[in-house]
């Protein structure tokens, strides 16, 4: 009797989903992605590889055949596309975890929950947007070796749009995951979603006037492309460049000769992020 | 509407008030495959009701729709009152799973995974560190609570997912072969954890399972074969209805002594494993005549009162593990047949 009394059942609710439930939904996924995140180090190290790489290699090899642009180095233009490169990876691989949720089960007992599917889809979206942010800040502690002042300004305006890209790309990533079965297919996710993202978006390169139409319709089509400009022109308007060559370096996003308003391309990532977001809920809604 | 539901969810909540499970003619068609066909069947507030079958004769498709999973095609299920189809958000308040594959998250610790719960279902925070506890000791994970799942063994994580689908407090828990891929020893170890929940916590306990000795802990069973429910009792009432005792014979010429025992004593014989098995109403009176008459060199007798398998056998015509290696057959071709596509 004493022992009926000590595991006296918990009364269970009989109200259907409130805004609460929801709130706490969203959170606890967004929190599983973070402690996940924390707990594996060696992902924050190799994460950080690939950049470093693209940074001091690549970056150093196309400095020797581009020459010194005024006191700076060709790694400096670079390093904004390099901090999104990172954004774009952490994000896709935080969506992309949900294949291997579904592979291990996890995914079950989220779907099974009586959750609502959108609370869990936002509540990864926000988690992977987070973690990714996380890491390109890690990226952006960087700044100081390519000879980018660590303005408070900057640091805050390059956060907030790493921040608005990660929710988009994990937004993507999460769109294209609803339709993945086998953690095998996320090679061809990589290979025929990532990688042409990131080169279209000009992260490696400016988009000048004088690439070939055909590839500027693809970079103007890339949703990447409208994070990257604004991060280069936050860079670049901390740096004591003649305003000439920035224009030359970074002509920025233009639709038919129109310059994109920072704002504008800001707003066109958020509202790619949610029109994904929404995909991403519809599909998963429809799966057991 | 709205009050019509009120009205229902008041009743719900008085214990004993509406069955645990209700299910009334459901069928559940894939394509030209029937894999329910028409069950009806309820189960008590409190019971513990097992549902027996070989893999594939449509016990995981039955539990899915109960846990609102799949849909039916035709036909109603009722759980803690609630309809499957109807009030699936509500449905799934009030059960609490544990599939036959493993659904942890092997970077979070036990009490991560179980909080993490806490709060997809809603569970009060005030309540939950106490709940947490509660199900943790139970399942005697408590000083295990701090570490990730991935060095668990086997057993330690389906104990953890047991605690974790009694966490909300369900009315009714559906347990899908909770002992598949488990050792014997573990098997008996996860049976008395299941045992002590019973004791303590008075809950609904649905559970599926293809292991004859396993279905003995069950208050009733559903012998499910085909889609069909072919019998439905407690154990002990199923045992007493077959009536007869099992008689195992070992010779060296086995097919033979089948077609003696048809010819001399009527009796219809099978082959099983190498041993052939006959039912007589009398076993330790018809050995002598076996001996006396048999006229090939018999090597071993084994008389034994019937069990759940020769239930099964009973009803079915076959003998689980007979079923089982056909299907792990079809399974092998089916595999074999993908490696080389």
């Amino acid at each position: 009797m004493a022992e009926t009394a000590q595991f006296e059942v918990a009364p269970v609710r009989v109200h259907s989903g409130t805004l609460l439930d929801d709130w706490r939904a969203i959170r606890v996924v967004w929190k599983r992605e973070l402690i996940r995140f924390r707990r594996d180090r060696l992902r924050i190290v190799t994460a950080l590889a690939q950049p470093v790489l693209f940074l001091f290699v690549l970056g150093t090899g196309l400095s020797a055949l581009v020459g010194n642009i005024g006191p700076y180095n060709y790694r400096t233009f670079m390093f904004p596309g390099v901090v999104a490169m990172t954004v774009l990876f952490t994000a896709i691989f935080s969506a992309v975890s949900i294949v291997w949720d579904r592979e291990f089960g996890f995914l079950r007992e989220m779907l099974v929950a009586p959750a609502r599917r959108g609370a869990i889809v936002l509540g990864k979206a926000l988690g992977g947007a987070t973690v990714a942010t996380l890491q390109g800040m890690i990226m952006l502690a960087l700044a100081g070796l390519v000879q980018i002042p660590y303005s408070l300004t900057l640091m805050i305006e390059l956060v907030v749009i790493m921040a608005l890209a990660a929710f988009m790309i994990t937004a993507f990533g999460l769109m294209l995951a609803s339709g993945i079965q086998q953690v095998q297919s996320f090679q061809a996710v990589i290979q025929f979603f990532v990688l042409p993202m990131f080169f279209l978006s000009g992260a490696l390169f400016p988009l000048t006037h004088n690439i070939p139409a055909w590839l500027r319709v693809l970079t103007r089509v890339d949703p990447l492309s409208y994070a990257v400009d604004p991060m280069r022109r936050a860079v670049l308007a901390h740096l004591a460049v003649p305003p000439a060559l920035v224009r030359a370096l970074n002509p920025g996003m233009t639709w038919g000769g129109w310059r994109l308003p920072t704002l504008l391309e800001l707003a066109i990532v958020v509202i790619c992020g949610v029109v994904a977001t929404l995909v991403a809920v519809m599909r998963f809604s429809r799966t057991e | 509407m709205s009050e019509l539901a009120g009205l229902n969810d008041d009743v719900a909540d008085t214990p004993g008030a509406h069955r645990a499970v209700d299910v009334t003619d459901l069928s559940k068609r894939y394509g030209d495959v029937e894999a329910v066909r028409g069950v009806s069947f309820s189960v008590g507030t409190g019971e513990t009701f097992g549902f027996l079958g070989p893999n594939g004769a449509g016990k995981t498709t039955t539990i899915n729709i109960l846990c609102t999973l799949i849909r039916p095609t035709s036909g109603a299920a009722r759980v803690a009152g609630l309809d499957v189809v109807a009030q699936r958000a509500e449905v799934r308040r009030r059960i609490g799973l544990v599939f036959q594959e493993p659904t942890l998250d092997n970077y979070l610790t036990a009490e991560e995974n179980l909080r993490f719960h806490a709060e997809l279902y809603g569970v009060p925070k005030t309540t939950t560190p106490d709940r947490v506890r509660q199900v943790l000791e139970l399942v005697g994970l408590w000083n295990r609570r701090a570490d990730q799942v991935m060095g668990f063994s086997g057993g330690m994580k389906r104990r953890l997912e047991i605690a974790r689908g009694l966490l909300h407090s369900p009315r009714v828990l559906f347990l899908d072969e909770p002992t598949v891929g488990l050792d014997p020893q573990t098997r008996v170890h996860i049976w008395n954890y299941i045992e002590e929940l019973r004791r303590r916590e008075a809950i609904t306990i649905f559970l599926t399972t293809h292991y004859m000795d396993e279905a003995e802990h069950c208050d009733r069973i559903a012998i499910i074969d085909h889609g069909s429910i072919v019998a439905l009792d407690t154990p002990a009432a199923l045992k007493a209805s077959v009536a007869q005792d099992r008689v195992e014979i070992g010779t060296d010429d086995p097919e033979r002594t089948v077609k003696e025992l048809r010819d001399r004593f009527g009796l219809d014989a099978t082959l099983s494993e190498g041993a052939v098995r006959v039912y007589v109403p009398q076993g330790d009176e018809f050995v002598p005549r076996l001996f006396a008459e048999l006229p090939v060199a018999i090597r071993s007798v084994n008389v034994a009162r019937p069990t759940l398998d020769d239930v099964f056998m009973a009803f079915t015509g076959r003998t689980i593990r007979d079923t089982e290696a056909s299907a792990a057959e079809k399974m092998g071709a089916r595999i074999w047949m993908r490696a080389r596509r």
